[in-house]
């Protein structure tokens, strides 16, 4: 088992809560190491207390540890560096649009609130309806041009 | 235990508990605050909170104080390091019987704390344990949206009509009675400011009155002139029947078989 064939094996595994991205888009895999079958794998919580952590951590056991040359699995969540809404890969921000949810500003944006384009038509006719959502690291906001509500991935 | 790891170790349940207490109490409002945008708001606040104080638990199990769970649901009130503050109930009445909750002490209650708690944040982001220094950082994020958040409903009441205006002026008062216990830090405060684990008690209250005067004084708002002496010293131990009555709801379930695994 290589490290490269790990990462490879991580882009299988998807965010819980939003079917369409990999934790390695999300920028949440921070660190790889493989010696001896023995995987050891770094993860950067988006929010402290998200509750996805551990069905995260059962996921990558279930991919990661079935792989050949696999011995053991070991995830780690780690705080430094801290995770940003930055880290999500372009192709992730994309994907996000795909499932209706606006990729996150850039946090140097960010003041008493934040802006962002409707993920669906585009329009930056929006308002934020509600800074919390259904998952601690989303907001509920509307779009003026096509009428629709969306979520947003919150920039922190 | 030498006197460091005893300071650190008092610190961190003092941290986890305000927290743990204070989310509980926000967890209660559930279904019944004033709209359904701020059932959804609130809990997931709460749920961040609760997170933290997670952290803050696993922190004292990783220095070999106990398991997490069993930190948070089976010790005694009076181990319990949090300020009364935070344990008082959220108005007359209980959760599933006649709940007369008041919304002006809850926004009162938890924007006057969170201010705190950024104050406090900001202080152990130079803290001599890494991993408070590392935590607070990304607790930082999240409380930042708590604060625009409670920041919106101040200046929502102070807004709403001379009855919000006063019920929530009233309900700074009523917080107030209780803030000094927020900026104690216990018996053992000398040597938690000694080990350079966090700043001393006058300078965290010196930033707080800035900070909340200046939050409330934006709506026309204003901090009593001075603070009583809490009637209970939380960071001593000692707490009212309010706690005792919720650790014995919280922890309910998990009492029933504290070795069954979740």
């Amino acid at each position: 088992m290589t490290e490269e064939r790990v990462w490879e094996l991580l882009q299988e595994v998807k965010d819980p809560e939003i079917p369409v991205i990999s934790l390695v888009e999300m920028g949440m895999v921070n660190k790889v190491q493989v010696q001896d079958g023995i995987v050891q794998i770094e993860v950067l919580p988006t929010f402290v207390g998200c509750p996805a952590l551990e069905i995260m951590k059962r996921n990558i056991a279930e991919i990661v540890g079935v792989a050949e040359g696999v011995q053991e699995v070991r995830v780690q969540f780690v705080f430094e560096p801290a995770w940003t809404s930055d880290r999500i890969s372009d192709v992730g921000r994309e994907k996000l649009k795909t499932f209706g949810i606006a990729p996150p500003p850039e946090l140097l944006q960010i003041e008493e609130s934040f802006d962002v384009p409707c993920p669906f038509c585009g329009s930056s006719n929006t308002r934020l309806d509600n800074l919390f959502g259904p998952a601690a690291c989303r907001s509920i906001l509307y779009c003026d041009s096509c009428k629709n509500p969306f979520e947003a991935m919150k920039p922190v | 235990m030498n006197t460091d790891q005893k300071a650190l170790q008092e610190l961190l349940f003092q941290l986890a508990d305000d927290d743990f207490i204070l989310a509980y109490r926000g967890s209660e409002w559930l279904g019944l605050a004033p709209h359904i945008e701020e059932d959804v708001a609130f809990s997931s606040m709460s749920q961040d909170t609760m997170g933290h104080a997670v952290m803050f638990y696993e922190m004292l199990e990783s220095l070999g104080v106990g398991s997490a769970d069993d930190l948070a649901q089976l010790r005694k009130p009076e181990d319990f390091r949090n300020a009364v503050l935070v344990e008082r109930v959220n108005g007359t009445g209980h959760y599933i019987e006649q709940p007369n909750y008041d919304w002006a002490y809850a926004v009162a209650r938890t924007y006057l704390y969170e201010l705190f708690k950024w104050v406090r944040l900001q202080s152990l982001m130079n803290s001599s344990f890494e991993p408070l220094v590392q935590i607070s950082r990304k607790m930082m994020s999240e409380l930042r949206y708590h604060l625009m958040h409670w920041q919106t409903w101040t200046k929502h009441l102070a807004n709403g009509g001379e009855d919000a205006r006063n019920r929530l002026q009233a309900a700074i008062v009523q917080v107030c009675a209780d803030i000094d216990g927020l900026f104690s830090l216990g018996p053992n405060a000398e040597a938690i400011v000694g080990a350079g684990l966090i700043a001393d008690e006058a300078t965290l209250k010196q930033l707080w009155l800035e900070k909340a005067t200046e939050a409330l004084s934006k709506n026309g708002l204003s901090l009593p002139d001075t603070f009583p002496t809490p009637s209970h010293d939380g960071r001593a131990g000692e707490h009212t029947e309010a706690l005792t009555d919720a650790l014995n709801t919280l922890s309910s379930v998990y009492r029933l078989d504290p070795s069954a695994a979740w």
